[in-house]
């Protein structure tokens, strides 16, 4: 079965394992594109043809600016924009809290060099921590001055689901937020209006309610969706992608979506799973399986990528300029990937840094990314009576004051519990220092 | 050929020495440890008797080979004036012995060691000074130069070598290495070894031996010309040659063989020097013989005298608009006042310790966790003591006390040091964030490897209570509080540790 046939079919077979089979009222994201070049996909909404892969601004370089501060490296966003742009890639994701609260503007810069109708920007209403109506209002308008732009293409909520309904109408009912957007909706200021979530089930479930009630005209949703959270979501606290898939097919929703790679984590994966899929494709890259897991459901309008450097961002538009629809057979395979994956102690971090700053200075993500990669990398002390323990041990402790420095590290932590409400994963951050902290000391005094 | 086999061995002593000093991983002192150990001063404080034989019997026996052999301060006084003298013929001449000043400032380091005034003692004493220098001076350039390669080392992906942060440890130490350095440069430019022969303690007490050591250099009267290209060639300048007569002051004779390839006459010879026809103006006059002996007798009575009385001591004791991403700044933590020092474990008590310890700063340099620096406080100058701003007492590390020459600290085993109780933590409730509920916190109470910290239920807030007996004082909660720049949760020094 080849990639026309797939998609054509897909209505009808629904991927019959993966989800429920689905009513829709709109059509799905047709592809169009000639071959060798970016896979666009049609907004059955409203017609606008999207490159199915989008940039993410989350994840652009940093260096240490004049004043010491770390500032965005915009001579290498200026750069990498312009080759997204060449190369057919037309969405930008950003927000006013992304890289300490300088992505947009890195992004309107960048942005601003081109025409604007070449474009859509996607940017969110990120009201955490004050959700007065003169704060958010202020928000939006500083958003559209940062982008250099009179309206945004796609503008989300910024991360609800969480806390459910309360949340929702104190971040935006209770505060003439949602009015608000409404107007300004009406004003053509915003273009689609959608949110991005994270959350459990019965919270996804009352925004579709809203939805079907017609209570709430979503023209979108933003979901972190990827071969692992398809079903290995922690089901608890995070539900499992596949279902929130089902729920937006079903209501013909186009979907965004975000953390395909886990940050990165699925381009750099435990070598025993890499191994197969090299066995499999040896030409494939990792991180592609994982790309092309998300854009071969069709409802998919387009797949976020933070790319930090020129080298994912070539690489990408190559998966996605000679795209290959997965088969069956192949989702299947991936589903395994995941399985085995569970079984490593990774810390599901995807480096996204809302966490941070923490209060008490502790480096979250760089301590977990560290810890994760060593067990990627398989260089993880286990146990003394490890073969080369001293030489891990050593490995092990060397990197981790390399990565991290010594004042912000796991040991550090006080549990006051601060950075809980920011993380989209819901990953018991205090708990998992502590795990990763206990490591170190054992590892430090040989008790392992 | 002596002279050779004298400089070869001079190099091992001095690298190994130097190396101790210098080396941060602790992968060396297991190899070198020994060469500190052997050290008069600390063999002395250490009570360790088999030293002690060994290197009065090594001085009786071949004179002062010590001093330009196994004192890294020697060594390195004979590397300063061969860089100012190589190219000078005559380099040196005889002066007389400066008598007052050369037993004054021993009188005066005895009456301190036993007296207790530990800062004229670790000043004067040879092996500290040499220590001080290469930990305060010459052991941030040995880690700039590890970072370097570090750095190199990170490129590659390599661990081989890893940072290893370079502080400021004390001031005051640092500038008194810097004048010992001045000074110690200054006179063995000018004067070969003026200091080891007028101020070294060391050199002078091991002077009241070498004078009647059976084997040192020989003047040969009758084929001695009074050339006097011994005399000056002799960095001591304790060989007067004058017309009519050629002596060698043995008391300041460091055995460094010079003298003996310069002589183109045969008539120096290093040999057995307690027949009787050794005639007497080939050592000293009657009269400084006699005085010698008294005062080797004085010497040693003293010497051994205070080493008696160490060791029965010895026995006796937010945000405006969330952004994600960036750090919150974190204070550098600073020094709080402590009543009563904190010394390591395995140092059996404050009094114990700062008694023994020469200040050679070998436990700093060494220190892994960055717990030990010199103390500023003008009792104890340069002595080491304990502080927790950038790391604490670590239970899997007692480098130190296998380390110290000294006897200052002990050895003890990891075991032992989880019951090693040398401070007790106590808490500021002012600055404590649970008793001042500014936040949640606990951390001293999860994180105290001895279990002597809970948090107890109060009006105000939860806080820190201490279990006395429990707590070790290794600093760990003093470490991680979150409160900077002077913790919450510090601890004090305890007199008596077990």
């Amino acid at each position: 079965m080849k990639r026309r046939e797939f998609i054509q079919i897909t209505g009808a077979a629904t991927l019959a394992a993966a989800c429920a089979p689905a009513t829709r009222k709109t059509a799905e994201t047709p592809d169009s594109g000639a071959p060798g070049q970016m896979l666009m996909r049609t907004n059955p909404i409203n017609g606008d043809v999207v490159s199915a892969l989008g940039f993410g601004c989350m994840r652009w370089p940093m260096i240490d600016g004049a004043d010491g501060q770390r500032v965005i490296d915009q001579e290498a966003v200026n750069e990498m924009v312009d080759y997204a742009l060449e190369h057919g890639i037309n969405y930008f994701d950003t927000s006013p809290a992304y890289l300490m609260g300088q992505s947009e503007k890195a992004a309107g810069i960048a942005l601003s060099r081109h025409p604007r109708e070449k474009y859509f920007i996607a940017t969110k209403l990120s009201n955490f921590s004050d959700q007065s109506p003169k704060a958010s209002r202020q928000m939006f308008f500083d958003s559209l001055e940062q982008l250099h732009t009179d309206y945004f293409d796609y503008y989300l909520l910024h991360s609800i689901g969480r806390g459910g309904k309360d949340a929702f109408n104190h971040r935006y009912v209770d505060n003439g937020i949602i009015e608000f957007l409404r107007e300004q909706k009406a004003a053509g200021r915003i273009r689609n209006l959608g949110f991005s979530f994270h959350g459990a089930k019965h919270e996804f479930d009352y925004f579709m309610e809203l939805f079907d009630s017609g209570e709430m005209v979503w023209d979108f949703v933003q979901i972190e969706m990827n071969y692992v959270d398809w079903k290995h979501a922690d089901g608890v606290r995070n539900v499992n992608a596949d279902y929130l898939y089902e729920q937006l097919d079903k209501r013909g929703l186009p979907i965004i979506i975000m953390e395909p790679l886990l940050g990165g984590r699925l381009a750099h994966v435990p070598e025993g799973i890499a191994r197969q899929m090299k066995e499999r494709e040896p030409n494939l890259s990792v991180a592609s399986w994982a790309f092309r897991f998300c854009a071969t459901y069709p409802r998919v309008l387009c797949v976020l990528s933070g790319m930090t450097n020129m080298d994912p961002l070539i690489e990408n538009v190559e998966t996605f300029s000679h795209f290959d629809y997965l088969e069956e057979e192949e989702i299947e395979f991936l589903e395994q990937m995941a399985t085995q994956m569970m079984e490593y102690p990774l810390v599901n971090c995807t480096d996204c840094k809302y966490c941070m700053p923490c209060p008490w200075g502790i480096d979250i993500p760089g301590t977990f990314q560290h810890y994760n990669r060593a067990i990627t990398d398989g260089t993880y002390a286990q146990s003394k009576a490890q073969k080369d323990y001293a030489k891990l041990k050593k490995a092990y402790l060397v990197s981790y004051d390399r990565a991290v420095a010594t004042v912000r590290q796991a040991d550090h932590c006080i549990n006051c519990g601060e950075c809980l409400s920011h993380c989209p994963q819901s990953i018991p951050i205090p708990t998992q220092l502590r795990r990763i902290a206990k490591y170190i000391d054992d590892l430090k005094q040989d008790a392992l | 050929m002596l002279k050779k086999l004298r400089v070869v061995l001079a190099w091992i002593f001095w690298i190994g020495i130097t190396l101790l000093f210098l080396d941060f991983t602790g992968a060396l002192h297991g190899y070198l440890g020994w060469m500190a150990k052997l050290q008069f001063l600390p063999a002395i404080l250490a009570v360790n008797v088999a030293v002690i034989v060994f290197l009065v019997l090594l001085t009786l026996v071949f004179g002062r080979v010590y001093c330009s052999v196994i004192c890294p301060l020697g060594i390195f006084q004979d590397g300063i004036s061969w860089l100012g003298t190589h190219k000078n013929k005559k380099p040196y001449q005889y002066r007389k012995e400066n008598k007052w000043l050369r037993y004054g400032v021993w009188v005066l380091f005895v009456v301190c060691l036993i007296a207790g005034v530990h800062v004229v003692v670790t000043l004067l004493a040879p092996y500290s000074a040499y220590g001080r220098m290469v930990q305060n001076l010459l052991q941030p350039v040995y880690l700039w130069g590890n970072n370097l390669l570090a750095t190199l080392s990170e490129r590659a992906g390599s661990y081989t070598f890893y940072e290893k942060e370079v502080w400021l440890k004390s001031v005051p130490s640092l500038l008194i290495a810097i004048g010992t350095l001045v000074v110690v440069a200054a006179l063995s430019l000018k004067g070969g070894r003026t200091y080891c022969n007028s101020i070294c303690p060391v050199g002078t007490t091991l002077s009241f031996i070498s004078r009647f050591s059976m084997f040192r250099p020989v003047i040969d009267r009758e084929k001695c010309k009074h050339c006097k290209a011994c005399e000056l060639h002799c960095k001591a300048q304790c060989i007067e040659i004058t017309k009519d007569s050629a002596h060698i002051d043995y008391s300041r004779c460091v055995d460094c063989f010079n003298c003996l390839d310069e002589c183109k006459f045969g008539a120096l010879k290093y040999k057995y020097a307690w027949k009787k026809e050794i005639r007497n103006d080939d050592v000293m006059p009657d009269t400084d013989r006699a005085s010698g002996r008294r005062a080797f007798m004085a010497g040693t009575a003293i010497a051994v005298g205070a080493a008696a009385l160490k060791s029965a001591e010895a026995a006796a004791q937010e945000l405006a608009k969330k952004t994600d991403g960036g750090f919150a700044d974190v204070l550098p933590k600073q020094a709080p006042q402590r009543g009563i020092p904190l010394t390591p474990p395995g140092s059996a008590s404050v009094k114990i310790f700062y008694q023994h310890c020469t200040g050679c700063q070998l436990c700093v340099a060494e220190c892994p966790n960055n717990v030990l620096r010199p103390s500023g406080n003008l009792e104890h100058l340069m002595q080491p003591e304990m502080s927790f701003e950038k790391g604490w007492c670590r239970p899997e590390c007692t480098r130190c006390s296998e380390l110290c020459p000294a006897g200052a600290i002990q050895k003890i085993s990891r075991e032992e040091k989880t019951e090693y109780h040398v401070g007790t933590a106590r808490v500021n409730v002012d600055l404590c964030l649970e008793a001042t509920g500014k936040s949640k916190c606990g951390k001293c109470a999860e994180s105290c490897p001895a279990g002597a910290i809970a948090m107890v239920q109060q009006e105000a807030g939860r806080r820190p209570v201490i279990t006395e007996e429990v707590c070790i004082g290794c600093g760990k909660c003093e470490y991680l509080c979150p409160v900077r720049p002077i913790s919450a949760i510090t601890v004090n020094g305890r007199t008596q540790h077990i």
